[in-house]
């Protein structure tokens, strides 16, 4: 069932509408039963790796919960410090068997059903015997939920979460059904706080989420699948879209993900926020990001702070990583010494987000792009601090719009391995830019062959100024739009009404377009 | 306390420690500065910081930073 479809509208429909019917503590039952629903009518196959999941994340946490809290009251009985301390490390070996088992079944089960294709026949292609593993299943949202199911998994090993007692609680959790397609990636504690208790949403609160249910469809269908058309006609067909054309495909694409994805992220919030569930943000103005560093700071925010939390700082902090930090430091010299161990864990949560985005070179090297910016930023950060220091840029407007540029732009060129899909093309396509470029693509209507007419490019446009506008409200005062609307009836219907009929009137489906599924759903 | 103010100065030296309570919240510390921080706090306090550790609450100021020290010196 596509998030874009009447069947998903209706489904939504009758899932809040029976939500609150039904008397508050059955509520979350609602919710399982509707989403369990909603993965069986994807695949009955989901359901099989789903309970595999379930049961083993929940069975070992609630063994991780058992060790620690048996532990607590044995170690008051040791008064011995290094006998304590010997009882505590034994403890956590024993913890860390459990946790390890638990999240090595989880991501092993990603990684069959989505890498075991690339890495078989890259590796017997070393043999010039090119194998493939074809025919794998991919359950729905499986980097999604399995992220989710990892982090709930690490947290109780770390204490941070409580083990959750209740079987179809946690299967709740994992298979919540507005998260199931593209996220945001929830933690057990934020998601947990409000998903069980079935609390009704208030009425500005269910204004707010309406709306953003409106405007994400808005997003999606007017904006975002309407550019599917042109971006797959620059990138598919690269060989005859060089230089200029590349300029556009960058601009496009940036608009078409931006709105697909966080579109998608509104309904999801927009449906949670209808039914008094709170989902974390996962977009915070990302095009506004004045450094690559700031703009993961403010895009996929969710999965960003993943890989922060159980990949980066675990590495950094590791006894070996601090024992090779302070050899760097001995060798190297201090200030470049100590950067060595961050940038190596750098490196590698680079490359897991790159394969974590696909079995793909394209994905890889997308990966370790950003990697290599954020390097040779940091490392120019000394230099930065001498400029500003002399020419006292910063707080110039216009210095703060070119560096959104500069950010946007160099974000779009890295983003377009996505589409593509090839890295020698890429890289070919980009250098055209430099070498090729073609002024009277913009003047010879060149650009009126590639899938939209006049009309739908004035129709961006306008998108594009109200996008803006709308975005520099947040940027300006702090506050989203809609939570403004939301505080009168008739202004929130009013607005409900004009993006029902703005989708539907300039919506681009029917002849020529066909509904597509949210980009990240294939990640 | 002033051996981890002598290591956040060397961070950003532009920075209020005494008065200043959103290191974190404020994007004043990123994560790159976070992992600094715990190496040297490792290297020149002999104090380790577990990862479960690293969150906004004990970074967002020299004395929550100081607490979390002094907290991880005297557990066993």
């Amino acid at each position: 069932m596509l998030f874009v479809s009447k069947e998903f509208v209706a489904f939504i429909a009758a899932v809040i509408a029976i939500y609150y019917i039904c008397p508050k503590k059955f509520r979350w039952y609602v919710l399982l039963a509707a989403s369990l629903f909603f993965y069986t009518m994807d695949d009955v196959r989901n359901l099989i790796y789903l309970a595999v999941t379930g049961v083993t994340s929940w069975g070992l946490c609630l063994i991780l919960e058992h060790i620690t809290s048996d532990a607590s009251k044995s170690i008051k009985k040791i008064k011995d410090k290094e006998k304590k301390k010997e009882f505590k490390a034994r403890v956590q070996r024993n913890k860390r068997i459990f946790m390890l088992l638990a999240v090595l079944i989880d991501l092993g089960i990603l990684g069959f059903t989505k890498y075991a294709d690339f890495v078989v026949s890259n590796v017997t292609a070393l043999f010039s015997h090119r194998m493939r593993v074809t025919d794998v299943f991919v359950p729905l949202g499986i980097s999604f939920y399995t992220f989710k199911t990892v982090s709930y998994v690490l947290d109780v090993y770390r204490g941070t979460s409580k083990a959750e007692k209740n079987f179809f609680k946690l299967v709740l959790f994992v298979t919540y059904f507005p998260q199931a397609v593209q996220g945001p990636i929830s933690r057990w504690n934020n998601l947990s706080a409000t998903l069980f208790e079935g609390k009704n949403a208030g009425l500005k609160p269910f204004a707010s989420g309406l709306i953003r249910i409106f405007w994400g469809y808005f997003k999606k269908v007017v904006i975002a699948d309407r550019l599917v058309v042109p971006v797959m006609a620059l990138t598919h067909d690269h060989a005859s879209y060089q230089g200029a054309y590349v300029f556009v495909a960058i601009l496009m694409y940036a608009m078409e993900l931006y709105c697909d994805f966080t579109g998608g992220i509104d309904i999801t919030i927009g449906i949670s926020e209808c039914l008094g569930i709170k989902v974390e943000e996962n977009f915070i103005l990302p095009y506004f990001s004045k450094n690559i560093k700031e703009y993961w700071n403010r895009w996929h925010i969710t999965m960003g702070s993943w890989f922060t939390d159980y990949i980066f700082y675990p590495l950094s902090v590791s006894p070996r990583m601090l024992k090779l930090s302070k050899w760097s430091r001995s060798k190297l010299g201090n200030a470049f010494g100590k950067r060595v161990t961050v940038y190596i864990s750098c490196f590698l949560v680079w490359l897991a987000t790159g394969v974590w985005h696909g079995a793909a070179w394209n994905f890889i090297v997308w990966g370790l792009l950003n990697f290599v910016v954020i390097m040779i930023s940091q490392e120019l950060e000394p230099l930065y601090k001498k400029f500003h220091g002399r020419f006292h840029l910063k707080d110039k407007a216009w210095y703060g719009a070119f560096e959104m540029l500069r950010t946007f732009f160099l974000m779009g060129m890295i983003r377009m391995l996505d589409c593509y899909r090839n890295v020698p093309v890429t890289f070919k396509s980009l250098g055209s830019m430099f070498t090729s470029w073609h002024m009277k693509v913009f003047t010879d209507g060149s650009l009126l062959e590639i899938g939209l007419d006049l009309k739908e490019y004035i129709l961006i446009g306008i998108c594009a100024v109200v996008l803006f506008l709308v975005s520099l409200y947040r940027y300006r005062t702090g506050r989203e739009l809609r939570e403004k609307i939301s505080g009168s009836p008739d202004l929130t219907f009013a607005c409900c009404l004009v993006l029902l009929m703005i989708t539907i009137v300039f919506g681009a489906y029917g002849k020529g377009y066909n509904t597509s599924q949210f980009i990240y759903n294939q990640f | 306390m002033e051996e981890i103010r002598a290591i956040l100065n060397e961070l950003h030296d532009d920075v209020d420690y005494d008065t200043c309570t959103t290191l974190i919240d404020d994007r004043i510390l990123d994560s790159f500065d976070i992992v600094t921080l715990v190496a040297e706090i490792d290297d020149k306090l002999d104090v380790r910081i577990p990862p479960e550790q690293m969150i906004p609450e004990n970074f967002n100021s020299l004395k929550a930073i100081a607490a979390l020290v002094e907290r991880l010196e005297n557990e066993i």
